[in-house]
């Protein structure tokens, strides 16, 4: 290195305007404390996000939620194992003492191999930890959920939970989506099962909606069986728009499975799914030799309810007393 | 799809623009209404199969040219020069353009039963690289096969045998070069051509030149009429260099020229930030600025500086070039505007650079004062087609350190240009005329270009010139944040603070004046209308 030259060599220093920096940077203890008076806060950027230049058009969003939300992070071996742990230590004993869970139909799917899509009818937030925590080996951790992209993925914070807690991927369920559809099918495919709710969504008064043919779509293109599957008792353990929970009994039915063959247009698909689902309801509130009766007479009670009637008699049908649970009450608690 | 350059005008949403401070960076804050920012295009894609397409170019060579293999044969003697460490900046990440184009060449040589083959680094008046840098550039499979047995060679511009004098060119000018080569059957030159500036026959008229052939173009006349550099049209150093180059070529010698380019793809990931727009920063941009200069904050300069020199760039090869030197070059010039240039409205007032740690003289060195002024005044400044983007007679104000250091070992004769030269005077027409020769012919500094890895006796000369156009240019040069004896001994003027300076300019340019600011590296080409 070469030497530093002495002090005050060279030419005289150019006088310096007056300026906040000078200022601070005073050799005098005044100067220094009037410095740190006049001193601005600091700018925010880049502790902040930066402001966007008023000149610079804006590029739409990244779009990352929704139905572009990627889940694949939550297949990765790390997040199994967690939701494991967390499906087997939080979610099966907290079912267990909220829902009270009744099976039945288990050996209707017990020859099944392989992914199959199960779909159910949708009453309550309850459904889902309900079947992830009483669906059969090898499917209970082998199984994804749709869940509505809209309302599930429409934050970060809530589409990580979602999806590292119940593998929960983003459907798409107010319009046909190819994105949302090939991905359930290619993981369909990659040997995941698939739980779905075909309504799109919890039923608003009790009531089943008339079916979506999502499900039934998926089952066709990938040739995978469909499983109907019943539940009962959730919403009165957590309804629609309320954030209590009141213990109570639940029922999950698995009905016979449906295989599409080759030919099968997916509304009809759909319209059978619907049918063996209301039938699944009907053998719960009747039982098995009535709701076959009924099933192939085609007079099985539909799980939308009365049509046509006012809003009253239909939560009124909602209570009429059945064979089973003739006691238990039906009326919304408000 | 990458997207092209941008000139941003500054208004009060702006946020703080990232401003290179050597080896550090700042957020300044512009001016509103009257400030714009340039930014570089993004990284052009990369070639999916670089030596694919290296085998392609060989075999298929532009212009008058046939393929390679055509030309070599058993019992001729080939050598193979190549871009010294120079190039690129930074360096980039293994294999570099050199390794992949030189192995390449060996294989067709090696089919064609050529045994005389010798590799010469171009080094011009540069310092010879070390075992470990010619590693990196060449590979480690070229280098153990031809350095162990003498035929890995450093072009010595000082060895009176080891140079031929070719003739002179029709405005007297000497063409001197590399004997070995000269005297080849074949010269395949392996190019990396970062700049519009780098390539063509400046390759070989001046990578495998003497100093007697360098001082006609390596001068301030040449350089004052250069403008700029980047522009070939309107550079007479390119102008001089092509009159050398094709009395190269008619003289006998043969080249054949292999150019490569890379995008601008500059830092690596954890980096990031440094290519982005500010109001484009992620939170992870955000955070690494933050832990980076808080990090530096409390770095010894040495540290920093090693920490900084250590970059490699993941840049990677856009485009490879082959066959005669002039459609060679057009191709690669093409390639090269494709990847750097930006449209620029007209001119400023004012025009802000950010110097980096690096300049081609200082890979693993030390940015000296001498080469603050040739980063700033020669090369950023003259990044530009048209008109530079300050004003005849504006300011342009530097950001670096500018520490009063130097290395002793690769830049002797800086140290005595700085303290005997640049204390007498900084014009320099002045300092062409009373010094160049007594410190070009220097004994002392001729011996370390030969045997240490020292730069040339007359090469700070060369730096200073290469600001020459600037100089005669501008109203004023400001440095911010430098050391003020090293920047008074420049002759410029040392400023604290961005703001400070912008108020000195003043002094120049009169009240709000306008302002540019070159957001470089990464490079790119200011299209100025």
């Amino acid at each position: 290195m070469s030497e530093r030259p002495l002090p005050g060599a060279g030419p005289p220093e150019k006088r310096l305007p007056v300026t906040m920096e000078r200022i601070r940077s005073g050799a005098t203890p005044a100067r220094r404390v009037a410095g740190r008076l006049l001193k601005p806060p600091p700018s925010p950027f880049p502790y902040t996000s930066p402001t966007w230049p008023d000149s610079v058009p804006r590029p739409p969003a990244p779009r990352e939620l929704g139905v572009d939300y990627d889940t694949d992070w939550a297949r990765r071996y790390p997040a199994r194992v967690a939701r494991l742990l967390l499906t087997e230590l939080v979610a099966k004993p907290m079912v267990a003492v909220l829902a009270d869970p009744h099976v039945a139909g288990e050996d209707r799917i017990a020859h099944l191999d392989g992914p199959v899509v199960f779909a159910a009818n949708h009453a309550s937030h309850i459904d889902t930890p309900l079947l992830l925590s009483v669906l059969p080996e090898p499917w209970r951790h082998r199984t994804v959920v749709a869940g509505a992209a809209d309302y599930f993925f429409d934050t970060k914070l809530k589409a990580a939970v979602l999806a590292l807690s119940i593998n929960a991927i983003p459907i798409e369920r107010r319009r046909v989506s190819r994105t949302s559809a090939n991905r359930a099918a290619a993981l369909l495919q990659e040997g995941w099962s698939l739980l779905i709710f075909p309504e799109g969504g919890r039923s608003p008064d009790g009531w089943g909606q008339s079916h979506q043919p999502g499900a039934a779509w998926l089952a066709a293109r990938t040739g995978r069986a469909i499983v109907p599957v019943h539940v009962e008792g959730t919403r009165s353990i957590l309804p629609r728009h309320s954030g209590r929970i009141r213990p109570g009994t639940t029922h999950v039915t698995f009905g016979r499975p449906l295989q599409p063959s080759s030919g099968d247009n997916p509304r009809d698909l759909a319209a059978k799914l619907e049918a063996a689902v209301s039938a699944l309801a009907d053998e719960h509130d009747t039982d098995w030799w009535t709701a076959r009766q009924r099933a192939a007479r085609g007079t099985s009670p539909g799980l939308t309810g009365p049509s046509g009637a006012g809003t009253w008699r239909r939560t009124w049908a909602l209570g009429a007393p059945t064979r089973r649970s003739a006691s238990t009450r039906r009326w919304p608690k408000p | 799809m990458p997207r092209p350059g941008f000139v941003l005008e500054v208004d009060r949403s702006t946020p703080p623009i990232l401003t290179w401070h050597g080896e550090g960076f700042r957020l300044e804050r512009l001016p509103p209404e009257r400030s714009r920012v340039i930014y570089a295009p993004e990284p052009v894609a990369a070639l999916d199969d670089p030596d694919q397409a290296i085998q392609d170019a060989l075999l298929a060579p532009l212009g008058d040219s046939p393929p390679l293999p055509d030309l070599l044969r058993a019992g001729m003697r080939l050598t193979i020069a190549f871009d010294d460490i120079s190039l690129p900046l930074p360096p980039m990440q293994r294999p570099d353009n050199r390794q992949r184009v030189i192995e390449a060449v060996l294989e067709m040589a090696a089919s064609a039963g050529v045994d005389d083959v010798v590799l010469i680094c171009a080094l011009a008046l540069h310092r010879r690289m070390t075992e470990a840098e010619l590693r990196h550039a060449i590979g480690d499979r070229v280098y153990d096969s031809f350095a162990p047995h003498g035929l890995l060679l450093q072009h010595d511009a000082e060895d009176p045998d080891g140079l031929v004098h070719l003739g002179q060119t029709d405005k007297g000018e000497d063409v001197e070069i590399n004997k070995r080569a000269a005297e080849s059957d074949l010269i395949v030159y392996v190019n990396i051509n970062l700049v519009a500036m780098d390539g063509g026959h400046k390759s070989v008229a001046t990578g495998l030149a003497s100093y007697r052939s360098l001082r006609h173009h390596h001068n301030v006349k040449t350089m004052r009429h250069s403008r700029s550099f980047m522009d070939q049209h309107n550079s007479e150093l390119h102008t001089s260099n092509w009159r050398m180059g094709r009395l190269i070529a008619a003289s006998g010698v043969k080249v054949f020229q292999i150019e490569t380019t890379l995008n601008n793809d500059a830092f690596p990931k954890p980096m990031a930030f440094l290519q982005k727009r500010e109001w484009e920063w992620s939170g992870r941009d955000r955070a690494a600025y933050i832990a980076t200069t808080k990090g530096l904050g409390r770095t010894p300069p040495k540290l920093a500086r090693s920490i900084f020199q250590s970059i490699k760039a993941p840049h990677a090869m856009t485009g490879v070039f082959a066959g005669e030197v002039e459609a060679v070059h057009a191709a690669t010039t093409d390639a090269v505007y494709a990847q750097q240039l930006v449209s620029v409205e007209g001119q400023t007032d004012v025009a802000v650079f950010g110097l980096p740690h690096i300049c081609p003289y200082n890979v693993n060195s030390i940015m000296n004062p001498i080469l603050v002024m040739c980063m700033g005044l020669g090369y950023l400044f003259n990044l530009y087609r048209g008109k530079p983007i300050v004003r005849q007679g504006g300011v342009a104000i530097l950001s670096h350190p500018t520490p009063w250091a130097f290395h002793p070992v690769h830049h002797p004769s800086y140290i005595d240009f700085f303290e005997e030269v640049l204390s007498e005077t900084t014009d320099p027409i002045e300092i062409e005329k009373t010094y160049e020769e007594r410190f070009a012919t220097d004994e002392w500094y001729r011996h370390l270009y030969r045997t240490s890895h020292a730069y040339h006796g007359v090469h700070p000369f060369y730096m200073w010139y290469w600001g020459a156009h600037a100089l005669e240019h501008l109203g004023d040069v400001i440095i911010v944040g430098g050391e003020p004896a090293a920047v008074r001994r420049l002759g410029f003027s040392p400023a604290s603070t961005l703001t400070d300076a912008l108020e000195m300019a003043s002094d120049t340019v009169g009240r709000h004046p306008t302002i540019s600011h070159f957001h470089c590296p990464p490079i790119m080409l200011a299209d100025v209308s």
